[in-house]
């Protein structure tokens, strides 16, 4: 067991895959040179050479594109697209080339890749380059789609991503990569597509993921300072989402409240709402509530953006709401 | 250009280089938050490119904008509020560092996604050809920009319908860490335009009076209806990409090999050698601009944040 960070946990991971296996390569702006724009591949172009960790130009529909077609052959690429922001540019590529050639190909063709990203705002960066925009990834079936919350979440599902033969998204938050946490030594493989709860409670249940889940640890302490015990469920996946550790936690305590960094309007919280409402409805005691994004795009001054953001006291005062 | 036209560009890269460098302290003071990008190094190249346009003529340019933005006319004191988050900012505080824009300066940003905005450069043309307007639309970006698919979009568009664009590329040399070889497969962007059978020119841009002269004779050749230009201008930035760059991608040597041609330098040279000024107007213009940058940061630090109906306002138009 170690306590590392976020960073370094999935540095490890791309890095104990790489040696395991050579089909693995990295491609994406400043990965290799630099080291990774979030020093995630720090080291990695001295230990693997530029070939498996390949530099390349501004060109974000190229990269996906180049990765997508290595895939097809037999590769194992791992795109990264420097933030989300600019998976914009690629989306062709995501959506009408990733997430459509299994299928409609009738199962022909295996897309083993993975393309890291790094989404989330808090940083100052401006409306362009402070998204969370993971609920339009997640709308489309054939790509899927994984945002973790903890180093020993990065790591094990980054590993599983990367021997997966689907093209899966592998969203990370800008603000999180100091996060530190336990790590257990060895393989510790998390599948994809298992929400997980990360806090017991019995009050009310709060389902998020990712940037959401600090926040939603925090408010939980907060609310229990007051007696109430939230039990926190973490998605980690978002397509496909395993809705039954929610489904079960709210069975038990009735009352829900989502939250997630990006917008309100058909975002995350959109969808589990929907979902419970459908298949939970004789347990529903109070509206379920969203704790979203503000639905302007991000501010650069540092008040309006936080301001805009979801905080732990608005965790907190929807779920005295929903009490 | 005359004396006092002179004196102005002197001026004007002097205040570039010390905003940027008063810049650099107050985000080292957490004042400035997000990416920075300095200009310092590339001063001569918006200076003596916007000297040679038209108040009429359209300038847009990426996030590397301070210094775009002066050369446009906007108060320095505006854009020093921009940086410190500030309602009287030229973007009211919201857009911050990466996004400046003033479109009654003919500034039309300030843009972050990489090549974005050529495509947007090419629109404008467009609209100015369709509206029967005379104006030209400078469009500058990095050399990373032109590996991007939206700088070939762009500039194709704009010679299939002989827009009124001049196309800037300022090649400071690396995108990000990159250099140009490792990411062009010509190290030559100019070579670029003639894919697109487009005229183009490579000028050294230390040298603010090369880069005037060679803008005006593209301005005018665009304004005369010969459809768009593309201008490579040589240049290098002193400072890291943004703030924080650990800059493992080059040498000291490299750098300081660049700093011996400084462009504020080069131009004194030039003023000195041609009898225009030396000596007492200029060190006078350095400390008249001492004066302003200070003005401006105590008038940025005093100005007022955005309120709350700010972060609420122009979502929209209607
Ligand atoms: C589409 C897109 N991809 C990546 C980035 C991140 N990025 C910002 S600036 C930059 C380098 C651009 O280099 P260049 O065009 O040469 O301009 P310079 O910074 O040298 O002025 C990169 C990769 C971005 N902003 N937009
Ligand atoms: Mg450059």
């Amino acid at each position: 067991m170690a306590r590392i960070t976020m960073r370094e946990a999935i540095s490890q991971a791309l890095w104990e895959e790489m040696e395991r296996d050579p089909a693995v390569f990295i491609m994406g702006e400043e990965v290799g040179v630099w080291g990774g724009s979030y020093a995630v591949t720090k080291g990695f172009y001295d230990h693997f050479g530029g070939d498996r960790v390949r530099d390349t130009p501004i060109a974000e529909a190229g990269i996906v594109g180049a990765a997508i077609g290595a895939a097809l052959v037999g590769q194992r690429p791992v795109a990264e697209l420097m933030t989300i922001n600019f998976a914009f540019v690629a989306m062709d590529h995501i959506v009408n080339e990733a997430a459509k050639l299994h299928y409609m190909f009738a199962g022909q063709f295996k897309l083993p890749l993975v393309i890291r990203t790094v989404g989330g705002g808090g940083r100052q960066l401006g409306a362009t380059h402070s998204q969370t925009p993971d609920a339009i990834f997640a709308h489309f079936p054939g790509l899927k789609v994984v945002a973790p919350s903890t180093p020993e979440d990065a790591k094990g599902l980054l590993k599983s991503a990367i021997r997966s033969d689907d093209p899966i998204l592998f969203i990370e938050h800008a603000t999180m990569y100091q996060v530190r946490g336990d790590v257990a030594d060895g393989e510790n493989l998390i599948p994809i597509g298992k929400s997980r709860i990360q806090r017991p409670g019995k009050d009310v249940t709060i389902i998020t993921y990712s940037k959401g889940v600090e926040i939603s640890m925090k408010a939980a302490d907060e609310l229990a300072k007051e007696g109430v015990e939230a039990e926190i469920v973490d998605l980690r996946t978002l397509r496909p989402l395993d809705m039954e550790p929610v489904f079960e936690s709210f069975k038990k305590t009735n009352r829900a409240v989502v939250v997630e960094e990006g917008w309100k309007s058909f975002g995350v919280g959109s969808e589990i709402a929907s979902r419970i409402y459908e298949e939970c409805f004789d347990y529903v005691d109070a509206p379920i509530k969203r704790v979203a994004q503000d639905e302007v795009p991000l501010p650069y001054n540092r008040t309006l953006e936080q301001v805009a953001l979801p905080q732990a006291e608005d965790v907190v005062t929807a779920v005295k709401e929903v009490l | 250009m005359n004396k006092k036209e002179h004196l102005e560009l002197y001026h004007q890269m002097v205040l570039i280089r010390r905003t940027e460098e008063r810049g650099a302290e107050l985000y080292q003071q957490g004042k400035i938050g997000g990416f920075m990008h300095l200009y310092i190094g590339q001063e001569a190249v918006s200076t003596g490119l916007i000297a040679a346009r038209q108040p009429n003529d359209r300038v847009i340019t990426a996030y590397r904008d301070h210094g775009v933005a002066i050369n446009c006319g906007i108060p320095v004191n505006e854009v020093v509020a921009e940086l410190l988050g500030k309602a009287t900012g030229v973007s009211h505080g919201k857009g911050g560092s990466m996004h400046m824009a003033d479109p009654q300066k003919n500034f039309w940003g300030g843009h972050a996604i990489v090549g974005a905005h050529l495509p947007i450069a090419t629109g404008m043309a467009l609209g100015d050809k369709y509206g029967n307007r005379n104006n030209v639309t400078i469009c500058m970006f990095g050399d990373g920009a032109t590996n991007i698919g939206f700088f070939h979009e762009a500039l194709n568009m704009s010679k299939v319908w002989k827009l009124p664009v001049l196309w800037v590329c300022e090649n400071n040399k690396y995108g990000m860490g990159t250099a140009v070889d490792r990411a062009s497969a010509v190290s030559s962007i100019a070579m670029k335009a003639r894919g697109y059978d487009m005229p183009n020119e490579c000028v050294e841009g230390m040298d603010v009076m090369k880069v005037y002269e060679a803008a005006q004779k593209a301005i005018e050749a665009v304004r005369s209806g010969k459809g768009p230009f593309l201008l490579e201008i040589q240049t290098y930035r002193y400072r890291g990409h943004s703030m924080g760059d650990p800059e493992r991608y080059r040498r000291q040597e490299e750098v300081r090999k660049w700093e011996e041609q400084d462009p504020i330098g080069i131009y004194r040279q030039y003023l000195a050698g041609n009898k225009i000024a030396s000596g007492k107007p200029l060190d006078e213009i350095d400390e008249q601009v001492m004066d302003e940058v200070q003005k401006a940061v105590e008038f940025a630090e005093a100005s007022p944040e955005p309120t709350m109906e700010d972060l609420y306002a122009d979502v929209y138009a209607d």
